[in-house]
């Protein structure tokens, strides 16, 4: 196992005072040279979208008064590493959004966390106050709480003050952005990331990790094992070894959920399989935001896959038709197979819409969504048959793994 | 220069003209909602591409310059 990086220093379960982070991982450096070293470094987003970090910087810094946003919107039920970084390692995610700010000529910069972290946040503010370099302005906003509203551009509409709902890209954030401004809108693990590369350089960050998915990465492990929670190991991780890192499985696995609600099924526990985007690509899955689920060999694949269709369709904006419509057809045609009460053409249609609605929403909402379902009918091609045939079985009652807690709707 | 149909899928209400108006680029899908040819607009149904852009009751269609391949 790796040293912890992101983790280095972990101890009790209270934010690590500021001392303390400098004792650990020093003072932060200037942020001279912060884009090449980025850009060497390799680093991706770590929300989800994979998107190289160093392109959002550039193009955010070629505009007039960039501001950056900390974007601590964890809206993925199954996700927990930005609520463990904002909580424990707060100086990290600070450092990595102020030599952003330095990097890109920002003055502004916007904590946006969920409100039960905002005062703990504001603490962690207030304790650099002074030490810091240069000038710039702190202010802590909430965050929204759906699953959609952590997607930038519905952030950046819930800080104006409108529904926390995505808008059309282009333009994006990074070029027009916060009331119009250029707005770097980065997850809460790349900035701690961002802040480690500015200490200890890009040779450092690749020293783990794959080459094409360098440095670690932060897993939120839960469902079969026995202590689920957020665990730090480098990109290609051997994906069999995740549950032994969480106190081992409880069972038999059945199948992974790897990249979260928005992620791919891959069936049987991982064994052979490495977490990056190389070998997961095979599977259509990614590491996104570092989401894992075991279901057990004793769940209900069907059951659990229709609550999930039925939360997403939920989950939906509301804003494009393909994505209202096609994912609401989508939840009752999985709620049909689940209860053996499919109408005559129903085989076909789960592929024929999961194609359908792909790349037809403002968002990528309704793409996630249908990868999610596509591997599903993939992975579990025979419980659904069976269950086509014949609806529930006993199975099916037990406590599902999959947490979906009740979706608001799409307004802040 | 070629030229290829955008949708904007929030303003988008389903209506359906368009693709009365360019069949031969615009199709709906299951639910009446315009899934569209994304290779540049042939030249001969360029004026029929633009009649459907200025037909769209919602203004959710427009005409973009496409990338070079």
């Amino acid at each position: 196992m790796t040293e912890p990086r992101l983790l280095a220093g972990l101890a009790a379960d209270v934010p690590m005072a500021l001392a303390d982070h400098q004792a650990v991982h020093g003072g932060l450096p200037p942020s001279d040279g912060l884009l090449a070293a980025v850009e060497a470094a390799g680093l991706r987003g770590r929300g989800g979208a994979a998107f190289p970090t160093v392109v959002k910087l550039a193009t955010a810094g070629r505009g007039t008064r960039p501001v950056v946003v900390i974007n601590g919107a964890e809206g993925e039920p199954m996700s927990a590493k930005d609520r463990v970084l904002l909580t424990r390692m707060p100086h990290l995610v600070l450092d990595g959004a102020l030599v952003s700010a330095q990097a890109i000529g920002a003055r502004e910069i916007i904590v946006a966390a969920p409100r039960g972290m905002l005062l703990g946040l504001g603490s962690a503010v207030r304790e650099r106050r002074g030490s810091d370099p240069g000038r710039v302005r702190w202010r802590l906003e909430g965050s929204p709480d759906t699953f959609v509203g952590g997607e930038e551009t519905a952030l950046l509409a819930h800080l104006e003050g409108r529904p926390a709902l995505p808008r059309t890209r282009p333009p994006l954030p990074a070029q027009r952005g916060l009331r119009g401004r250029p707005t770097l809108v980065q997850n809460v693990e790349t900035l701690a990331q961002v802040a480690l590369i500015a200490r200890y350089g890009p040779a450092w960050f690749r020293e783990v990790g794959t080459p094409d998915h360098p440095g670690t990465t932060l897993v939120s492990l839960s469902g079969a094992v026995a202590q689920p929670g957020v665990y730090e190991v480098p990109l290609g991780f051997p994906i069999g070894a995740l549950a032994a890192l969480a106190g081992g499985a409880l069972e038999p696995i059945r199948a992974l959920l790897v990249g979260g609600y928005f992620g791919a099924w891959i069936g049987g526990d991982g064994e052979g399989l490495t977490l990056d985007n190389a070998s997961l690509g095979g599977f259509g899955a990614a590491v996104g935001a570092g989401v894992v689920v075991l279901l057990g060999a004793s769940s209900c694949p069907v059951a659990e896959v229709a609550a999930l269709a039925d939360w997403l369709s939920d989950a939906s904006a509301g804003q494009c038709g393909p994505c209202v419509h096609g994912l609401a057809a989508l939840s009752d045609l999985l709620r049909r197979v689940e209860s053996g009460q499919t109408v005559p053409g129903d085989s076909t249609r789960l592929s024929r819409w999961t194609a359908m609605v792909r790349g037809r929403g403002a968002c990528s909402h309704p793409d996630g969504a249908a990868r999610m379902l596509a591997s599903a009918s993939r992975v579990f091609a025979r419980e659904l048959a069976e269950h086509a045939r014949r609806g529930h079985s006993p199975s099916c009652r037990i406590v599902p793994t999959l947490h979906l807690p009740r979706a608001d709707t799409g307004a802040a | 220069m070629s030229e290829k149909l955008v949708v904007d899928p929030i303003r988008c209400t389903g209506h359906g003209l368009c693709a009365e108006l360019l069949p031969e680029w615009i199709a709906l899908d299951d639910w009446g909602y315009p899934m569209i040819d994304q290779r540049p607009v042939a030249p001969e149904l360029r004026e029929h591409a633009r009649n459907a852009v200025r037909t769209c009751p919602a203004l959710a269609l427009r005409l973009m310059q496409a990338n070079p391949p």
